[in-house]
């Protein structure tokens, strides 16, 4: 096989990005982790397809794009449920298959969830800056140029490494269901919590809040539940009159901002790292995967856990991998 | 002040040196998070200081949360007593105040800002009191300024002028935030001064640009090749230049022949206290000398 296997990209979809497990050790200087918004899918599809679980793939939002690869390859889509097709011929979402040189891998419409992750046998091979090849695409830093893929972008492939599991898709109940009616998303409160008073502590995990059409790699947004009355104060030195002004501050991934008491933003991978708005909270790290599956539109709760609730849930993520890696061996 | 700590989440310790800022409490954050460093803590995987706070990220997996909260604790009370002297350096920034980018852009907000009929500059200097813009531009880069956090985007520098407080500049954040901002606008909000390392949004008062790029996501610029210029601690001084200088210096940036003047100072906050004028006249000289 030429040593140039690739494919080029037909048609982009919506936000097409090169993403593996990310970029940490940067934060301090204003760059974010980035990588996949789900990590759970991204491991299951390069484990799929033979791949070490941090290689590069595809993340692509709402619509998926259209490639067409130069070389024989073997491919695994997981994430939202959005059919994989080749050459228009419906393949197994959460399964390993293989395409041929010259075929093209499209997409149908999105059933369920945001976001789908497409790995390829050896990764997406763009050159890695500062230990990933995560696309930072504010920054115009890291994956391919820095920026989402575009009609016409040759993108290379990896040598594979290792066998792909073919044919048999990851069982349902190993996935994670996809966010339907109302999600639920565990916070636990801090940071600023003592900024509002207690019957915005209380409705602010009453309300039904729905995810905003401004919500992306950075931060995901949420309207609709009653704004935030807060606990009066001279607001100190330096930090602005509004008084959901902070003296500018590290931003937590996950940290749950409330600019003017209005609109919750949850910070995701590509965060913004600080900034001068109070945070009520933040969402747990088993969480976070969930929130890269959010539509718009789509109703969600916040519940409040301590850090015992925080640490289980996070345990129970760690089994669903060991799950995941029975049934790759078996 | 009074420290404050807190969980962000089952990953991040977030601790507040101080509600307010002041240079006392960003030494003794910087002065924390250097401790924590030189610990190696097991499971610490970002450490990320800030104006007059701090925070840890951490894997729960192999820290378990209550044990770090009280590593960390244990930090406070030697960095109250820490020397406040860093070695540092002084870092020189040609500004182009009232340019055509920035205002164009802060023209097309207009509505979004406090004094939609005057500039930034205009109502920066009429609420600090200034009679003029140009005795306003005077003090802005009268006076260095001092690194405080590095964030929000890649590189970008948040900075607070090295002066008594009642000479510190103080502006309100747009009404709305902006969707724009040109690459290199040198901006304020609330106390803080800070360089935009790349166009996007931003609520920042706008008061002119560099022609100096202070982020290089491909490191191409010589004096970039780590792609970031600023840590906290570094010491800026804006000077003032007129246009051709400024096409000058693009030009020599865009040849990759530009680099910035930079020289290696000390900086103790005590000497500073106890005498501002002196101390900025000293890391002047570093520069000038």
């Amino acid at each position: 096989m030429a040593d140039t296997a690739s494919f080029e990209v037909v048609k982009p979809g919506l936000s097409t990005t090169v993403q593996d497990l990310g970029r940490p050790g940067f934060y301090h200087l204003g760059l974010p982790i980035s990588g996949a918004m789900d990590r759970f899918s991204l491991i299951a599809a390069n484990r799929l397809v033979g791949n070490p679980d941090g290689a590069a793939g595809l993340e692509a939002v709402f619509l998926g794009p259209v490639l067409r690869f130069s070389a024989d390859a073997t491919v695994a889509v997981t994430g939202a449920t959005m059919a994989p097709k080749l050459d228009g011929v419906e393949q197994p979402g959460w399964a390993a298959f293989k395409v041929a040189a010259g075929q093209e891998l499209s997409f149908g419409t999105l059933k369920a969830g945001a976001r789908i992750v497409i790995a390829v046998a050896g990764g997406i091979d763009v050159p890695e800056v500062k230990g990933s090849r995560s696309t930072y695409a504010l920054g115009g830093l890291g994956g391919f140029e820095g920026r989402a893929l575009k009609a016409g972008d040759v993108v290379k492939i990896g040598t594979p490494a290792g066998p792909a599991k073919l044919g048999v898709a990851v069982p349902e109940e190993i996935r994670r269901q996809a966010p339907a009616g109302g999600t639920v998303l565990r916070a636990m409160p801090g940071l600023y919590w003592h900024r509002i008073t207690e019957g915005s502590q209380r409705s602010f995990f009453e309300d039904t809040w729905k995810v905003a059409p401004e919500a992306d790699r950075i931060g995901y947004r949420f309207r609709g539940g009653r704004s935030l009355d807060f606990v009066p104060r001279e607001q100190p030195f330096g930090a602005g009159s509004d008084p959901s002004n902070i003296v500018d501050s590290c931003y937590p991934y996950g940290s749950i901002q409330v600019p003017g008491g209005t609109e919750p933003i949850v910070l995701h991978r590509d965060a913004v790292s600080g900034g001068g708005y109070f945070m009520v909270g933040t969402v747990i790290s088993a969480d976070m995967d969930l929130i890269g599956q959010l539509q718009p539109h789509q109703p969600v709760r916040f519940e409040a856990v301590d850090m015992d609730q925080a640490l289980a849930a996070r345990h129970a993520e760690k089994e669903r991998l060991d799950r995941l890696a029975a049934f790759i061996a078996g | 002040m009074k420290t404050r700590y807190s969980f962000g989440g089952d990953e991040h310790i977030f601790v507040e040196v101080d509600e307010e800022m002041s240079l006392e409490a960003f030494f003794k954050s910087l002065s924390m998070t250097n401790a924590v460093r030189d610990s190696q803590i097991a499971g610490i995987t970002e450490i990320c200081p800030a104006n007059a706070s701090f925070q840890v990220k951490f894997d729960p997996d192999v820290i378990a949360p209550d044990d770090l909260m009280a590593e960390l604790k244990k930090f406070e009370a030697a960095a109250e007593n820490a020397e406040k002297t860093i070695d540092t350096r002084i870092i020189e920034m040609p500004v182009l105040y009232n340019d055509p980018w920035t205002h164009e852009t802060l023209m097309r907000f207009r509505e979004r800002h406090q004094d939609p009929t005057g500039t930034d500059l205009e109502y920066a200097a009429r609420i600090n009191g200034f009679e003029s813009v140009e005795a306003f531009v005077a003090a802005h880069c009268g006076a260095p300024w001092f690194v405080s956090m590095v964030g929000f985007v890649a590189g970008l520098p948040f900075t607070y002028q090295l002066v008594e407080r009642s000479r510190q500049i103080e502006v309100p954040k747009y009404l709305r935030p902006r969707t724009d901002t040109p690459r290199l606008t040198v901006g304020h909000g609330g106390c803080f001064g800070c360089v935009y390392s790349v166009r996007g949004a931003g609520g920042y008062q706008m008061f002119g640009v560099t022609p100096m790029p202070i982020y290089d996501p491909k490191g191409e610029q010589s004096y970039l090749k780590e792609l970031f210029l600023f840590r906290p601690g570094d010491i800026i001084r804006f000077k003032a230049i007129d246009r051709p200088t400024y096409d000058a210096t693009l030009a020599a940036v865009e040849a990759g022949r530009f680099t910035p003047k930079i020289a290696e100072v000390t900086f103790s906050l005590d000497a500073f206290n106890a005498d501002p004028e002196g101390c900025n006249a000293k890391l002047l000289e570093a520069l000038d000398g």
